[in-house]
């Protein structure tokens, strides 16, 4: 999955990324690349860098060195153009918490486009899907999080994205919500052939099939599918494999300057 | 991108300023009590003291609240402009700008859109104003209904875009209340809209040429001239100039590779 050498039919490429702040490294050197249809695990401590690289490939960041490709297209030559197959569902909320689901999910579909003949149409299957076609004119405010991290999601599927990306969007919910979340993910995935990249610190959240990046002190310090991965380290289990690359990576001398 | 997405992108950022505007019912009330505080209150208050106007473009002697209208016009922009930045550091406190600007629409239209929309709702709170104020006896004329509303839409805009670039440079919703004393009140007592620049001048140079130097003064005058059917060119220029100051910048700010934002946002 990490490889230097660009595939034209990946998702999403990311190739050769650095960014810095002042003085202050955020992400050296970073690569990998995700196909349609896989879901891809960012593994990494708060302050990884994760959210930083979430800001480069949506370009709330830009870029300084490396380059960025959502579907074959460069974010950095066809600027918010490269945006249209992109569905992100960023670690703070960002629901108007003063209009309804509907009245939201309205509000994104036209800023992407849609008629609203076909948001309703697409609101109400990717609401049903998550099961909660009924709370769709309450305010977003009465709520509760995991309902709201739902409406959340189907906001970043209004457009039909062929790139899904998710920053932490777990954070603060109890088990079940988090298993339904994580569980519709995987099925958008496997069988809408969406590519996801989901950011997290949660290993519980990971699956033996997923592919895997593992983020330290904004440097990728190994990726593949999670079962190679463990395997490589020669760990137990993919807790034991990642706790394992973290202190290999904390004392190595080649790292300088954590994020 | 086809024109077709960017007319419903702009109704959808329209239609939402809307519902918001309209939630908020005290706001809908404040826009229109306040300037009717001044008109029916203050400015009846001074009429005796400060007397009557031919100044251009009047033509006989006016009443001190006839003269104070536009300036109370201008005056519910400058707080709908005000009221719109405060609503986009909301929006980016709340995350809901990260939505907007990952959107595959250039930036400059997005953040235009959204300066626009603020406009019509600005318009709604005018119009309601000047149509109360004339049932109540103020002397407008109802041709300068529509005489006034390119001068009301470039007005707004160039207000807008000021409480956008403001917007940009505020970190945080709490330090919003310094920002809007230290620019709604010296901008509004520091022009034409209460007071005729040519008095100013006879009692302080300083204060006729910090009038002069405002934009609002001049947004003032071409309100003033437009509602009158006159069109005051030296004031449509100086707005225009300053609102392509203001637009401009505040798209820059925006930037993720220059603007001030960048510099915030490191996470």
């Amino acid at each position: 999955m990490t490889s230097n050498r660009e595939n034209p039919e990946a998702a999403l490429s990311v190739a050769s990324v650095s960014h810095v702040f002042g003085e202050r490294s955020a992400l050296r050197n970073v690569t990998f690349e995700i196909a349609p249809g896989r879901f891809a695990a960012l593994l990494g401590l708060n302050g990884a860098g994760k959210t930083t690289l979430f800001s480069l490939i949506t370009r709330l960041l830009a870029l300084q060195q490396g380059s960025i490709k959502v579907a074959g297209l460069d974010v950095t030559r066809m600027g918010s153009r490269a945006l249209a197959p992109l569905g992100v569902v960023f670690q703070q909320p960002a629901l108007d918490l003063d209009l309804s689901v509907r009245q939201n999910l309205r509000y994104f579909a036209a800023l992407q486009g849609l008629s609203r003949a076909s948001a309703d149409d697409r609101m109400m299957r990717t609401l049903e899907d998550l099961a909660m076609p009924e709370r769709i004119d309450e305010k977003v405010r009465v709520l509760n999080g995991g309902h709201r991290r739902r409406v959340e999601i189907v906001r970043a599927l209004m457009h039909e994205p062929s790139v899904l990306l998710l920053d932490e969007a777990t954070v603060g919910l109890d088990v079940p919500t988090r298993a339904t979340i994580v569980d519709h993910v995987h099925n958008l995935a496997s069988e809408r052939g969406i590519a996801v990249l989901w950011a997290t610190h949660l290993i519980d959240e990971i699956r033996a099939a997923d592919d895997l990046i593992v983020l330290n002190a904004g440097q990728v310090i190994e990726s593949g599918r999670v079962g190679e991965v463990v395997s490589r380290v020669g760990a137990a289990d993919l807790a034991g494999a990642f706790h394992g690359l973290i202190e290999k990576d904390s004392l190595s001398p080649s790292r300088k300057d954590p994020a | 991108m086809t024109a077709l997405h960017y007319g419903r992108a702009f109704a959808g950022i329209a239609e939402r300023e809307f519902l918001r505007f309209f939630q908020q019912k005290e706001r809908f009330f404040a826009a229109l009590v306040r300037p009717l505080v001044w008109l029916l209150i203050f400015a009846t208050g001074l009429r005796a003291a400060l007397g009557a106007s031919s100044l251009p473009p009047y033509v006989t002697d006016i009443t001190y609240e006839v003269y104070i209208v536009p300036g109370l016009m201008a005056m519910v922009q400058l707080f709908n402009g005000m009221q719109s930045s405060l609503s986009m550091v909301y929006d980016r406190e709340m995350g809901s700008m990260k939505v907007l600007l990952t959107t595959p629409l250039p930036r400059a239209f997005l953040l235009f859109a959204r300066l626009l929309a603020g406009v019509i709702v600005s318009l709604l709170q005018v119009y309601a104003f000047l149509i109360i104020a004339r049932l109540v006896g103020i002397d407008v004329p109802w041709s300068g209904l529509l005489t006034v509303l390119l001068p009301l839409v470039l007005t707004g805009l160039m207000l807008g875009a000021l409480g956008m670039l403001l917007a940009s440079t505020i970190k945080q919703l709490e330090n919003f209340a310094g920002v809007m004393n230290f620019v709604i009140f010296p901008m509004f007592f520091a022009s034409s809209a209460l007071y005729p620049l040519a008095k100013v001048q006879e009692s302080s140079l300083f204060l006729y040429w910090l009038c002069r130097l405002n934009p609002l003064s001049h947004a003032v005058e071409l309100i003033r001239f437009a509602l009158y059917g006159q069109f005051n060119v030296m004031a449509f220029v100086i707005v225009c100039g300053a609102l392509a100051c203001f637009l401009g910048t505040a798209v820059v700010a925006y930037d993720p590779a220059r603007g001030l934002q960048s510099r915030k946002d490191s996470p």
